[in-house]
């Protein structure tokens, strides 16, 4: 029963060899579905390509059901996965950070890997950019060290905080991600009409 | 790789959904097998760190935030995202490859901008993105994609905080794309 690392049912020293195969699964998938570039990712944001929405969204929805039926059949203990915790106010204002950043830079960290791959010098800006960025918050953190901590949830989920359970979050996603997709496909059909010469 | 070339002029890309389909499933093997979630964020973070503490190994000791990452016995590059950001870079290749979409090094830019304001851009963006992934412990992959997928709380925030920020701010950039 998963997980089989933690469970010890692989031993931790695949764990490298894993990890990098299961990049090179995730890198593979963000270039072939058109994240290796910037004008496909922001064009989520001016309308003309949803492709980022579609991926994304789909991936949320898919790995939400899947998680559950995992859980559901005995294969996977949810209660053995790390769960990302939650700093609340820290962390609506990276986000906000991040948002500025992806409209500026056109890519999020994992996209840019993959369009250095493919020979982007932008991406390679973006990631000199990305050091750069972390660099600053690692020499100016005593500035904002209380902030960073404050906020703190534990590792909460959506049923933790709500109440609600899991497969309500997992449905109530994929009737916004399947209403999402039919909106956006309208405007780009509207918005790639007015603009003629759009090509990647 | 001609057959990829017809294709009105454009780009061949898997279809989205598929593609998502299968992200989505990427995301729950590697759960099942490592019980944990894919990042893109860290793997710079474990660079910056690495860097720091080779060129002012105690300046890098003494730092409240660096020294939280560096192992006792090993170096922080010895870390599960290092080596699978790794893959991504070889993934991402493997798919170029297969696409014929590997070049030599250019610059993607909209038409009503140039070059140089791109890469100008392009680093202060990254850098943005760099500094506001640490507050929000982890980017797009780690916090958004994965901490939503796996019903946490601050993913969903984080998610909801990206998405909603870039179409807030989208139209002073407008001339960067459109």
């Amino acid at each position: 029963m998963g997980p089989l690392i933690p469970n010890e049912i692989i031993t931790g020293d695949w764990n490298f060899v894993i990890a990098i195969l299961i990049g090179i699964a995730f890198g593979f998938l963000l270039e072939a579905s058109g994240f290796s570039s910037s004008r496909n990712l922001a064009g989520v944001f001016y309308g003309y390509n949803f492709v980022v929405l579609r991926v994304f969204f789909t991936a949320v929805i898919v790995a939400m059901a899947g998680l559950l039926y995992f859980d559901y059949f005995g294969w996977l203990d949810l209660s053995k996965i790390f769960i990302l915790p939650t700093f609340l106010s820290p962390m609506i204002l990276g986000a906000v950070i991040m948002g500025i950043g992806f409209v500026m830079g056109g890519f999020c960290p994992g996209t840019s890997f993959t369009a250095i791959a493919i020979g982007k010098m932008d991406a390679v800006f973006f990631v000199i950019g990305l050091f750069i960025g972390i660099f600053i918050f690692g020499e100016s953190f005593p500035l904002f060290k209380d902030f960073f901590n404050s906020g703190s949830m534990g590792n909460v989920t959506l049923t933790d905080v709500t109440g609600i359970a899991a497969p309500w979050f997992a449905f109530g996603f994929t009737v916004v991600a399947l209403a999402a997709f039919w909106v956006t496909a309208e405007i780009e059909k509207k918005v790639r009409k007015n603009t003629k010469e759009y090509k990647f | 790789m001609k057959k990829h070339k017809n294709n009105n002029g454009r780009p061949h890309y898997l279809n989205p959904y598929f593609g998502g389909v299968l992200l989505g499933l990427l995301v729950v093997i590697t759960f099942y097998i490592t019980g944990r979630g894919l990042g893109a964020s860290g793997a710079v973070k474990s660079t910056v760190v690495t860097a720091v503490e080779t060129f002012a190994p105690q300046h890098a000791e003494n730092s409240p935030y660096y020294s939280k990452y560096i192992p006792e016995d090993k170096s922080p590059m010895n870390n599960w995202l290092v080596f699978e950001s790794f893959g991504i870079l070889i993934g991402g290749l493997l798919s170029g490859v297969i696409y014929g979409r590997i070049k030599k090094f250019r610059i993607e830019h909209g038409k009503h901008t140039t070059s140089s304001k791109r890469l100008i851009f392009a680093v202060l963006g990254g850098a943005l993105f760099g500094f506001g992934s640490q507050f929000g412990r982890g980017c797009t992959s780690g916090a958004a994609l994965v901490g939503s997928a796996s019903f946490s709380f601050g993913g969903v925030i984080v998610m909801l905080g990206i998405f909603g920020t870039g179409y807030a701010v989208a139209w002073f950039f407008r001339k960067l794309w459109i």
